[in-house]
């Protein structure tokens, strides 16, 4: 049942992979990324990584993606032109993806992992403790100082983003929350008696 | 026979397919009945009747509108892209479904018993908004495009703060598997073991990020009628019409469901003399969906900076505070260890 589950899952991460790659329609290459993301989210369940499959779900399926299909919805692609500067950019493409495959395959084929790493791979989930405990004791015990200093990382950018994107723009007509609900109709309003043929 | 159901995997698959239609079906007819209730609530603040007609009282009115959306013809946009049209009402009513499998409606009567159930109720609903960002988009029409835009961002700045209320009662509860967080609740004073009163406020946090997360008024700014029309829907028609419709109400009532169990006890009596199940459960999701008729028909709608003002300013900043906060009450045991409930059962 589970290997079953398992080729389930493996072939629509590598189809949606690759027809994100191959699709012409931009909002369906991020459509099909996010099955890849969700299938990729059934193998972590199958591994009896529930917690991180679920992370993976809110954060790049619920936040990330969001985003990526939000900003390609508005973006006005010409197809035509894209196909061309394809064409012409191609032979470069492929010289540096083979440079990078050459790199990957040089590192990884004299990759050791030390002996002490490879039998902690082989027991990553304690028998007696769920999934997401044994995942808060390791960050919030072992590696807290680690843990938090990501936090920060994250927290600089935060705040890099904003700032570099935040202006005040003086032209611009703003609501005033406050000064709207502090707004009463006696002195908004101004009743007047207009006479007939006059005006005011 | 029992055999044949635990061991044989094909008989393993039959077994769930029938529980899954034991959850699904009841869910749906009481669904027909809550549409109408939800009429019929709405009427009475108006002074009006609403639906008397089909049936005894207008009960079987929503049996009628089903079965006329379904005769109706379906009109495809000439412009639209055809297959996201199409998945668009699929995945918003599938996604809204398969939320309940984790839900528990009495203890132990639960579809799939699984650790992370909180967490994936959480990111099931955060899938739903990919329902309404491609309808919107593949109807290749301005006012549906417009419509869920604004929904995309509403529901994501709302499951911020959902996110972070969800945490403060995992923290109590010491569990994210529901039926854990409700056992943690259980204790000799009845209803005021309840998380409710450890986590009052964050009960009407909870209950306004929910509205705005499912899209109901005050926050039905992706339809708001006035403005767009109705939003993404404006090109559906028929049976993806309907399944838009049923999608969002299953949805809401997903969102009673997870109000009762996260803050009112779920299966639990109220008081002590009086025994615990499943009626309970019924009950209160009941009453949280009279509540919800009752804010649809008394309130306007929200415009729509004030609505992101009140996600971002107002709600993040306080139920982050509140995580805070209920965190070091939970390690600290203040307050006699209400909010530590998981010292005292499991």
């Amino acid at each position: 049942m589970s290997v079953f589950a398992f080729y389930l899952f493996a072939i629509s991460v590598i189809a949606g992979g690759l027809f994100t790659v191959i699709s012409r329609n931009p909002v369906h290459s991020v459509l099909w990324l996010i099955l890849s993301f969700l299938s990729a989210a059934g193998l972590f369940v199958l591994l009896g990584a529930e917690f991180v499959a679920m992370l993976l779900i809110i954060v790049y399926v619920g936040a990330v993606a969001v985003l990526f299909l939000f900003v390609v919805m508005m973006l006005d692609v010409d197809f035509a032109e894209l196909k061309a500067e394809m064409a012409r950019y191609m032979p470069l493409a492929l010289l540096i993806g083979l440079v990078i495959l050459m790199q990957f395959v040089l590192a990884f084929g004299a990759w050791e992992s030390n002996a002490a790493a490879e039998g902690l791979r082989l027991q990553t989930i304690p028998v007696d403790r769920h999934n997401t405990e044994a995942l808060g004791l390791i960050l919030y015990d072992q590696y807290f100082l680690l843990f938090q200093l990501s936090g920060l990382i994250l927290l600089v950018a935060m705040i890099g983003a904003i700032v570099l994107t935040l202006r005040h723009r003086k032209d611009v007509k703003r609501q005033d929350p406050v000064a709207q609900m502090m707004r009463d109709p006696a002195k908004a309003m101004e009743l007047r008696d207009v006479k007939s043929g006059q005006g005011l | 026979m029992a055999e044949f159901f635990i061991v044989n995997p094909v008989g393993m698959g039959l077994l769930i397919v029938g529980k899954i239609f034991l959850l699904v079906i009841p869910l749906l007819v009481a669904l027909a009945f809550l549409m109408y209730a939800d009429r019929k609530i709405w009427a009475a603040v108006q002074m009006r009747r609403g639906p008397n007609v089909v049936g005894v009282f207008g009960l079987l009115q929503s049996f009628a509108d089903f079965g006329k959306y379904i005769v109706k013809e379906v009109v495809v946009p000439a412009g639209a892209d055809k297959s996201v049209f199409f998945m668009a009402p699929m995945v918003s009513l599938v996604m809204a479904l398969i939320a309940w499998a984790v839900i528990p409606f009495n203890d132990g009567w639960v579809l799939s018993d699984i650790n992370v159930a909180i967490l994936y109720v959480f990111a099931v609903s955060s899938l739903e908004v990919y329902g309404v960002i491609m309808g919107g988009w593949a109807s290749n029409s301005k006012y549906p495009f417009l419509g869920s835009l604004r929904s995309a961002a509403q529901m994501i700045s709302y499951e911020v703060s959902i996110g972070l209320i969800i945490i403060g009662v995992i923290i109590s509860a010491g569990s994210m598997n529901f039926g854990n967080i409700v056992l943690a609740q259980k204790g000799d004073w009845g209803l005021l073991n309840w998380f409710w009163l450890p986590h009052f406020p964050m009960l009407f946090l909870f209950l306004i990020s929910a509205l705005a997360e499912t899209n109901r008024p005050p926050f039905d700014l992706p339809e708001a009628e006035s403005e767009l029309v109705a939003g993404y829907q404006v090109e559906y028609s028929s049976t993806p019409f309907l399944l838009f419709m049923i999608g969002e109400l299953v949805a809401v009532v997903l969102m009673c469901a997870l109000i009762s169990l996260m803050f009112f006890g779920g299966w639990l009596s109220p008081v002590p003399f009086l025994p615990d199940g499943i009626f309970w459960m019924i009950l209160k999701m009941g009453f949280v969906f009279f509540i919800i008729s009752m804010i649809k028909a008394i309130t306007p709608r929200y415009r729509y900076d004030q609505l992101m003002r009140l996600g971002w300013k107002v709600f993040l900043p306080f139920s982050l505070i509140w995580v805070v906060f209920v965190a070091f009450a939970a390690k600290f045991e203040w307050f006699w260890g209400i909010y530590a409930r998981w010292t005292v059962g499991s």
